[in-house]
């Protein structure tokens, strides 16, 4: 096998076939639309709450957390699928095979962002029909930009994990941070409103600025885009150096 | 093992308990996961006790029932996928060549499954009330939630029995997890139903049998001894446990026949 992008684009097209070919890859955007449904229709009336000042309302303020959820949980799945890879023996023969393995890493971040582009236009088209208003305009480009981010991160979060472990087990250890990370954050109501350890947490999370941006793009309102951008970077380019030195490990291991 | 049937039942009641109790990531996990979704959802809601018409003084003592009825539904998956992995690993056919009754197999399960509702609802009174829940029913209304939770936990376990059963397959039972997490939140425990404002969100939630169960263990927290809404309580968790053990028993003749 060639260089780094053929390597890249040979990974990205076979997994992206094998999405396509299963139905099985919307998963990643059943949980992130069945919490909407739950919240944005149990819980409307909080957007009455004295200091709840999101203008598009409640049902938007949770869809921008559900979007963000379906594509972090986009890249988890991808990290399951590494995983599986590695138990399967193909990623051996992918390692043996590859001239330039970095592009591995590469094909599964191309394939998770084909992968949450539609898991992401299926929470959107929900999110339309349940009726929440688009007031952003072009800043709606700031919020697919973050979510292209968030995807990026947590795949190669994801893919660290699982070519660190190389077992299906890495499961759990994939999920339970992005799910953590991702409560730990505004989710029901802004940051002022939040009480306790949990507003703490929340200040001290980096979610909490990409989450606050992306739902000011929605409103047309964007607020702490420039530190978004930058968590969002930076989060990719740590969690790159963190899937780079997966790999290495399972080079050395070769599996 | 010429036993009698209560021996039966208690040996494996004791291997449930034994089984669940070695695994220290399930016993984590049935006492960590519910408290923490608890916290999270008592500190990132406690805005909507602001609403006018909300029935507690804090969202905390509002939310204390989210985590036993949580707990319950982890309890019913854990002890569900054991029972699939006696079938799956041939100890239930081996247990068929025994004098021991295939039943005892099934009520020491949900033996199990009362030890561990007991445990969690134990344990999560004392953290709750260490967080500052204020149980309005006192002392004597702590047990009737303990009771309550171990009933509801009875049915969930009985309907996770009926999978297991049936399907003979872990992944099956594990796989209808999110399926009661659906049911959970299609309730009223995040907001009291008069103040759901989507209709058809209300709509699901009053036929939503969960809901009463939820209503019945908050009344005891938030008001104190409100006769209705606690017999509405037992009486829906009470049909539950009836619907489900008669499936489950229906569901243990097919299996045995």
């Amino acid at each position: 096998m060639g260089g780094f992008f053929w390597v890249a684009g040979a990974v990205a097209g076979r997994q992206i076939y094998k999405y396509f070919a299963n139905p099985a890859f919307l998963a990643p955007a059943l949980f992130p639309l069945f919490f909407f449904v739950a919240f944005a229709g149990g819980l409307t009336r909080v957007g009455d709450v004295p200091g709840f000042d999101y203008a598009p309302g409640y049902i938007a303020f949770q869809y921008v957390w559900a979007l963000l959820q379906a594509v972090a949980m986009g890249g988890a799945f991808t990290g399951f699928s590494i995983a599986g890879d590695f138990e399967n023996g193909f990623a051996r023969r992918l390692l043996l095979a590859a001239k330039n393995r970095s592009g591995i890493i590469l094909g599964y971040t191309i394939a998770s962002l084909v992968r949450v582009t539609v898991t992401g236009a299926l929470v959107t088209v929900i999110a339309l029909v349940v009726g929440i208003p688009i007031s952003g305009g072009f800043d709606l480009f700031g919020l697919i930009g973050l979510a292209a981010l968030v995807n990026v991160a947590a795949t190669l979060f994801g893919a660290g994990v699982a070519m660190l472990l190389r077992t299906q087990q890495a499961g759990p250890v994939i999920r339970t941070p992005i799910f953590m990370v991702l409560f730990l954050a505004p989710v029901f109501v802004p940051l002022n409103l939040l009480q306790g350890w949990l507003q703490t947490i929340a200040r001290l999370n980096p979610f909490t600025t990409v989450l606050d941006a992306a739902r000011g793009f929605l409103a047309g309102e964007p607020t702490s885009a420039l530190p978004a951008y930058g968590i969002g970077f930076a989060l990719v380019l740590v969690f790159a150096l963190w899937a780079l030195y997966g790999l290495r490990r399972a080079e050395r291991v070769g599996s | 093992m010429g036993s009698s049937l209560p021996v039966q039942v208690a040996a494996l009641a004791q291997r449930s308990v034994l089984r669940t109790v070695r695994q220290p990531a399930v016993i984590i996990s049935a006492l960590l996961f519910p408290m923490m979704f608890f916290s999270i959802n008592a500190y990132g809601l406690d805005a909507a006790a602001r609403l006018p018409g909300f029935p507690a003084d804090t969202y905390l003592d509002f939310a204390f029932a989210f985590p036993l009825i949580q707990a319950s539904l982890f309890g019913a998956i854990t002890a569900g996928a054991d029972l699939a992995r006696d079938i799956e690993s041939g100890f239930f056919d081996r247990l068929k060549l025994t004098p021991m009754r295939p039943v005892s197999l099934l009520l020491g399960m949900l033996g199990g499954i009362l030890a561990l509702g007991l445990l969690q609802g134990v344990v999560f009174l004392a953290i709750g009330t260490l967080m500052g829940v204020d149980v309005r029913s006192g002392l004597l209304g702590m047990v009737v939630i303990v009771f309550l939770m171990m009933l509801v936990a009875l049915g969930f376990g009985g309907i996770g029995a009926i999978l297991a059963l049936r399907t003979g397959s872990v992944e099956a039972v594990e796989s209808a997890f999110p399926l009661f997490f659906v049911a959970i939140f299609m309730s009223s425990i995040n907001l009291p139903r008069n103040l759901i404002e989507a209709d058809w969100f209300r709509f699901i939630a009053t036929i939503n049998p969960i809901s009463y169960l939820v209503e019945g263990i908050r009344s005891l927290v938030i008001t104190g001894w409100d006769a209705r809404t606690l017999a509405i309580g037992f009486a829906c968790a009470a049909a539950i446990v009836v619907v489900a053990l008669a499936g489950a028993a229906a569901s243990l003749r097919t299996r045995v026949a």
